[in-house]
């Protein structure tokens, strides 16, 4: 068996893909495989995007061919410290999120575990493979596979799942249609897939108005995808209605990850040179984002119930990281990236710790948290490092992310984009100490919540031991990745950005 | 004038009834009331999409994509890329069908659920459902 | 709703309008799209590969990759329904209909009546009436073999002629589902159960990605045939035209299965009794 290294590229998605159809046709004949199929499958691609970022800092780029045609006849994969990063993200916040929702899921989905375990794993596929590839059309098809899974995911949760789903179906398939339409188009102007390919034989076409049109679907196709404000109508129903162990991993990942592709694709496909400075559109997409951080933070403070909150404060992170990248100057951009990866691992612990909690008490009315801290601890502590991020205390990581936003604001003189971030921290500061008071000082009422129907007070303790484990490795990271910020941007976030910025 | 906006028209006849099927598809998404309707209306939309880049494959005077010599093994003649059609759009809207057909399928799937649940397909009826 | 969809879809529809006026012009042989990538495809493909069917070719061997995951695609699609739409616990009906085929009479006996046997002169019909058609019935039982066998060719025959995996494999699920529909749901159940579309469908999909870990284990990158060249003994390029037909069937297998268990599950909504 010869050195596998030189195929992780390969190997990261190929891992994966096999665990879950083994997941699948394990349902069918024997369910105790499926968890450890699915753990072992996202631990070792977990390791591998470790192996990849690794090397790709000392090498720069990796690139592989699949079918062993080179670029642009087959399709490449090029890995560079951007995706490395992202993927070590995806991987990490995956294969938590399914620890720690192991009993929720015995729960829910008794007969169908492989069903649910299997699509899980796939939706984690169809995200990695998004992050990885170097094809546009592949980006398509691997954009499709976790849409598809994730609109299932959705739609088996409670309530007014199926009918949040369908919108968000719908929704998103015209996303997904747009940036086809754009990359069909950039096709009949070029004749390439390959991204780089394509961003070598733009810069004679940019005059023409069909280039432009092609930037404006694939942007526009992702801004619906990522639920940038005016396009987010179908995050908060869809997010709030899932079940708690998917919203763990699509709440974290899609958004991040759409944003993702729309940084690859502004550097790569249309070089900044074009999309910074001939579109003119830095201006607007940074209003954009002024608007979505406001009205995401105030319809939060509307919420009475704690995930539909945490749903709004998620279109208000969107907010961040576009408004950042599209400020253009190399502060902004840097904390854009560093954001992409704080939120990911900021949203999974909010996440983790809003469902151990409702988990325990059947419910997540803001009224049922009264005097939680005593009798759970442990998760409200993780809850409060998690809140505090959010808020941007250090030194927690979402403080360093938000100082560089902040900087970055200053830098280019948008100050409406500083003054809508400060405004954000204080409303998600008001958010969590109102939570975080009733849970702590609020007396536990004694004989059970009256109307609610949640367990006496009696049976209330501390969530499972799987989950409290996951909480607390998403918590303690927090602060890990807020220790090592410098560490991560002198040496992966500084060289990922182009030179041009 | 008139004559170049005929022209026009006449030569990308084609290119504008995709637009006007992409729009009509996008239509019925947004303004229809029936959710069986809004699919419909969904897959004439990607269908626009898919006729739009089979499109761009063809070739004035050329043949279909399949080489027709036979397979004499060493008598290659050269082939010449003008008398064949494009190939690569061919595949990557077979793809796209594909991907159409999976959407349908889970867009129908969620709509069953919303019938058995609501026990009616029209939008304002499920939001009147909802206000109760 | 209709005024702001009017608004949005003539917006839209201009914009576009506008980007077509500056389109190349159709079905020129010098355009970008011709000219840059495709020439290399439509020259060298047979040389390469074996293939005289370009759209083969380029499927399966140089773009192989992306096929595998639109298999995927579909595998995930018919993963979702059963996800969405399946009620395992078997629920007893209220009544059951039974046709007395020699007479014509249709019986409905309640829960918990004494039901007949189902044999050469009772048959238990679907809550949907409909009358007894000796037509149908005998023409899907005589036009499934021959569809099947085209089914295959098509898969076979993708090198030479328009197919492939995903014709041959929707070909050959609407072989079944066209038994399903002329017969009922029960009967095609007892045939090709639930069970057997949803390992095959898997098993489609492996067998595509596992030629590629294959390669990948011979040395060579995912997917890339010509390493296959000698566990085959032939040479690199007839091996690619080999696998070609490999991935090809697998494709044709979890296509075909996938399209069977979707419309199993969305004919009865998930309760797999009574389909259309």
């Amino acid at each position: 068996m010869q050195n596998l290294s030189p195929h992780f590229p390969a190997l990261i998605i190929i891992v994966p893909l096999i665990a879950a159809l083994l997941i699948s046709a394990a349902g069918w004949l024997n369910r105790r495989f499926c968890f450890p199929l699915a753990a072992l499958g996202l631990f070792t691609s977990l390791l591998v995007s470790v192996g990849l970022l690794s090397s790709v800092l000392v090498k720069d780029v990796i690139l592989y061919r699949l079918g062993g045609w080179p670029a642009p006849w087959g399709i490449l994969y090029r890995i560079d410290r951007l995706n490395g990063l992202v993927l070590v993200v995806i991987f990490f916040v995956a294969f938590l999120n399914l620890i720690a929702n192991k009993r929720t899921v015995e729960e829910s989905f008794p007969e169908q575990l492989g069903g649910f375990y299997a699509l899980y794993v796939l939706f984690v596929t169809g995200l990695s493979g998004m992050v990885v590839t170097g094809d546009a059309f592949n980006l398509y098809v691997l954009l499709e596979i976790s849409s598809l899974t994730g609109y299932a995911l959705i739609g088996i949760g409670h309530e007014r799942a199926p009918l949040a789903g369908l919108n968000y179906l719908f929704v998103g398939t015209i996303g997904a249609s747009l940036y086809l339409l754009g990359i069909g188009f950039l096709y009949l102007m070029t004749g390439s897939l390959n991204m780089t390919d394509i961003g070598s034989l733009l810069p004679g076409l940019y005059n023409n108005p069909v280039v432009v049109l092609a930037f404006l679907l694939c942007m526009t196709g992702l801004f619906i995808k990522m639920a940038l404000f005016p396009l987010h109508a179908w995050l908060p129903n869809a997010y709030s209605f899932s079940p708690a162990a998917s919203i763990g991993v699509i709440a974290p990942l899609t958004t991040k990850v759409m944003i993702y592709v729309m940084i690859r694709i502004t550097f790569d496909v249309f070089t900044p040179e074009f999309s910074f400075k001939m579109m003119h559109l830095g201006q607007v997409m940074v209003w954009l984002s002024v608007a979505a951080i406001i009205m995401g933070s105030l319809f939060a403070l509307a919420q009475t119930r704690l995930k539909r909150m945490l749903t709004y404060v998620i279109i208000a992170e969107v907010g961040y990281m576009v408004g950042g990248f599209w400020l253009g100057n190399r502060m902004a951009v840097t904390g854009a990236v560093l954001h992409i990866l704080n939120d990911a691992v900021m949203t999974l612990c909010i996440f983790l710790a809003a469902g151990a909690v409702i988990y325990q008490i059947c419910g997540d009315d803001f009224e049922d948290f009264k005097g939680l801290f005593r009798k759970m601890p442990i998760s409200m502590a993780a809850f409060t490092v998690a809140a505090l991020s959010l808020i941007g205390v250090p030194p927690t990581c979402g403080f360093f992310s938000k100082w560089y936003l902040i900087s970055g604001g200053i830098a280019a003189g948008h100050y409406g984009f500083v003054v809508a971030l400060l405004f954000s921290s204080l409303v998600n500061a008001v958010l969590f100490f109102r939570i975080i008071e009733i849970g702590y000082f609020e007396p536990f009422p004694e004989g059970g919540h009256g109307e609610h129907h949640s367990p006496p007070a009696m049976e209330i303790r501390e969530a499972p031991a799987g989950m409290l484990v996951c909480l607390l490795l998403a918590a303690v990271s927090l602060i890990v990745l807020g220790l090592y910020t410098g560490d991560i941007v002198t040496r992966i976030i500084d060289l990922a950005i182009p030179p041009a910025i | 004038m008139g004559v170049e906006l005929f022209t026009d028209i006449a030569s990308q006849y084609n290119y504008l009834g995709v637009v006007i099927l992409m729009m009509i598809g996008l239509y019925a998404m947004i303004a229809k009331n029936n959710l069986v309707k809004k699919i419909i209306g969904m897959n004439i939309f990607q269908t626009a999409i898919i006729l739009f880049y089979v499109s761009t494959g063809a070739k004035r005077g050329a043949t279909i994509p399949i080489i027709q010599h036979g397979h004499n093994g060493h008598g290659h003649e050269v082939i010449h890329a003008a008398e064949y059609i494009n190939p690569l759009p061919h595949v990557l809207m077979l793809t796209a069908i594909v991907v159409s057909v999976a959407t349908l399928g889970v867009a129908l799937a969620l709509a069953i659920k919303v019938y058995h649940q609501y026990g009616t397909l029209e939008e304002d009826e499920i939001r009147g459902r909802l206000r109760e | 709703m209709r005024v702001i969809g009017l608004l949005i879809v003539i917006a839209f529809g201009s914009l576009l309008r506008y980007g077509v006026f500056f389109f190349p012009e159709w079905g020129d042989p010098a355009s970008p799209a011709s000219l840059h990538v495709s020439p290399h495809y439509i020259e060298e493909a047979t040389a390469e590969t074996a293939v005289p069917n370009l759209v083969t070719a380029v499927l399966a061997d140089y773009r192989g990759y992306d096929t595998m995951f639109e298999t995927t695609v579909i595998f995930a699609a018919g993963l979702a329904c059963f996800m969405l739409l399946r009620v395992l616990q078997r629920q007893v009906p209220e009544c059951r209909l039974y046709r007395h085929i020699p007479t014509g009479i249709t019986l409905r006996i309640e829960k918990g009546g004494k039901l007949p046997t189902e044999s050469g002169s009772f048959e238990r019909i679907d809550a949907n009436w409909v009358p007894h058609d000796l037509i149908i019935k005998t023409t899907a039982r005589f036009i499934t073999p021959f569809l099947q066998i085209f089914a295959l060719y098509v898969i076979a025959h993708g090198h030479h002629s328009p197919g492939g995996g995903f014709q041959g494999g929707v070909i050959l699920g609407a072989a079944i589902i066209m038994f399903a529909i002329s017969y009922d749901l029960r009967r095609s159940i007892q045939r090709i159960g639930e069970q057997a579309t949803a390992v095959l469908g898997s098993a489609g999909v492996l067998i595509y990605a596992g030629t590629g870990v294959l390669c990948m284990v011979l040395g060579a990158d995912f997917l890339n045939y010509s390493a296959l060249a000698g566990l085959m003994g032939v040479d690199p390029v007839m091996a690619r035209s080999h696998s070609m037909l490999i991935v090809e069937i697998g494709v044709g297998v979890a296509v075909s299965a996938v399209m069977v268990w979707i419309y199993y599950n969305l004919s009865s909504a998930g309760r797999h009794d009574e389909g259309l």
